[in-house]
């Protein structure tokens, strides 16, 4: 059964990455081309020689760019996939499609939105090659407080909604993961990278073409998903509906 | 009340965690090594030597919000 959900979890995925190729190429490549139009501006003003290109920007901006969405598309439905199989049937009384979308909405806002606000997307041109690896350090801390804190909001609302309702529940939820997050982004050290005579325009333009690929990501793997697992685990639920009954 | 409206109102059946264990870990551990491929290898760290990886999935490190250069 597991098997099976992964499977599906997985194609839905590779499904979501070439949507999300489609978005990132109309949306995303000119920010992309812009900014490395700076770096090659600053680079002539410097007086030195353009970087070699090991694999040329057309190879990048689209092969590249495409195999590097839908990779990351499948591997996130496959994860996915072995999440939703922990949540089916342990969500109050969600099916597979509401439960699908619910884990999708999360998964979007905890994996990437909020580690995100701390640490947005940079095209290319921004970061300092010396810091890459306090950057990357300091992301995935982000990411994983991010997840330690939904974790933990969800399973006290658990037991808060025994108590005080569904409603309360999981509103003192989400406010306990708002709470923790805010900390976390406090205690966390900035990063501004930014040179001084960068476009804000390409890149706010970046950053939102960033975030609307991962919204299209996020939301067709949820959806998609969502209707696989309801043929595999609720195949009675797609017989038609009597009469002036909507399911 | 009608059929389905009586099987809406029941939670669904769950899955076993015993059954998800051993997936999550092996499926787990494949898709996380794909997201590392993809998200920072020949950027912060390297399993293979040289940046053709880095320079090939370029685009897409910068476009779904990984760190790179």
């Amino acid at each position: 059964m597991v098997r099976s959900l992964l499977v599906r979890g997985m194609l839905a995925g590779a499904l979501a990455g070439l949507l999300a190729f489609a978005f990132a190429w109309i949306f995303g490549e000119p920010q992309v081309n812009l900014a490395i139009g700076f770096e090659e501006h600053m680079r002539q003003m410097a007086g030195e020689a353009p970087e070699p290109e090991l694999v040329s920007r057309a190879v990048q901006s689209t092969v590249g760019l495409l195999t590097g969405v839908v990779v990351y598309g499948s591997a996130i439905g496959g994860i996915f996939a072995l999440a939703f199989a922990g949540a089916y049937g342990r969500l109050g009384r969600l099916a597979a499609r509401g439960t699908a979308a619910l884990l999708a909405a999360a998964g979007f806002v905890v994996l990437i939105l909020a580690p995100q606000i701390k640490y947005p997307a940079n095209p290319p041109s921004i970061g300092e090659p010396e810091t890459i690896g306090v950057r990357t350090a300091l992301y995935f801390t982000m990411i994983a407080l991010s997840l330690i804190a939904a974790l933990a909001a969800m399973s006290t609302g658990r037991q808060l909604a025994r108590r005080l309702g569904v409603w309360n529940g999981v509103l003192i939820a989400g406010a306990a993961y708002i709470a923790v997050v805010a900390v976390a982004m406090l205690i966390l050290p900035a990063i501004d990278e930014v040179p001084a005579d960068f476009s804000a325009t390409v890149l706010w333009h970046f950053r939102l073409a960033s975030l609307g690929v991962e919204t299209v990501l996020w939301t067709t793997l949820g959806l998609v998903f969502g209707v696989l697992a309801e043929r595999q685990l609720e195949p009675q639920r797609r017989r038609p509906a009597p009469r002036g009954v909507r399911v | 009340m009608t059929i389905a409206d009586k099987t809406r109102v029941q939670a669904p059946a769950s899955i076993p965690l015993r059954e998800i264990v051993p997936w999550a870990i092996f499926a787990g551990l494949i898709c996380l090594l794909a997201l590392y491929f993809v998200g920072a290898e020949q950027g912060a760290t390297s399993i293979f030597p040289g940046m053709y990886i880095h320079e090939f999935v370029h685009d897409g490190r910068h476009l779904l919000g990984f760190p790179c250069h």
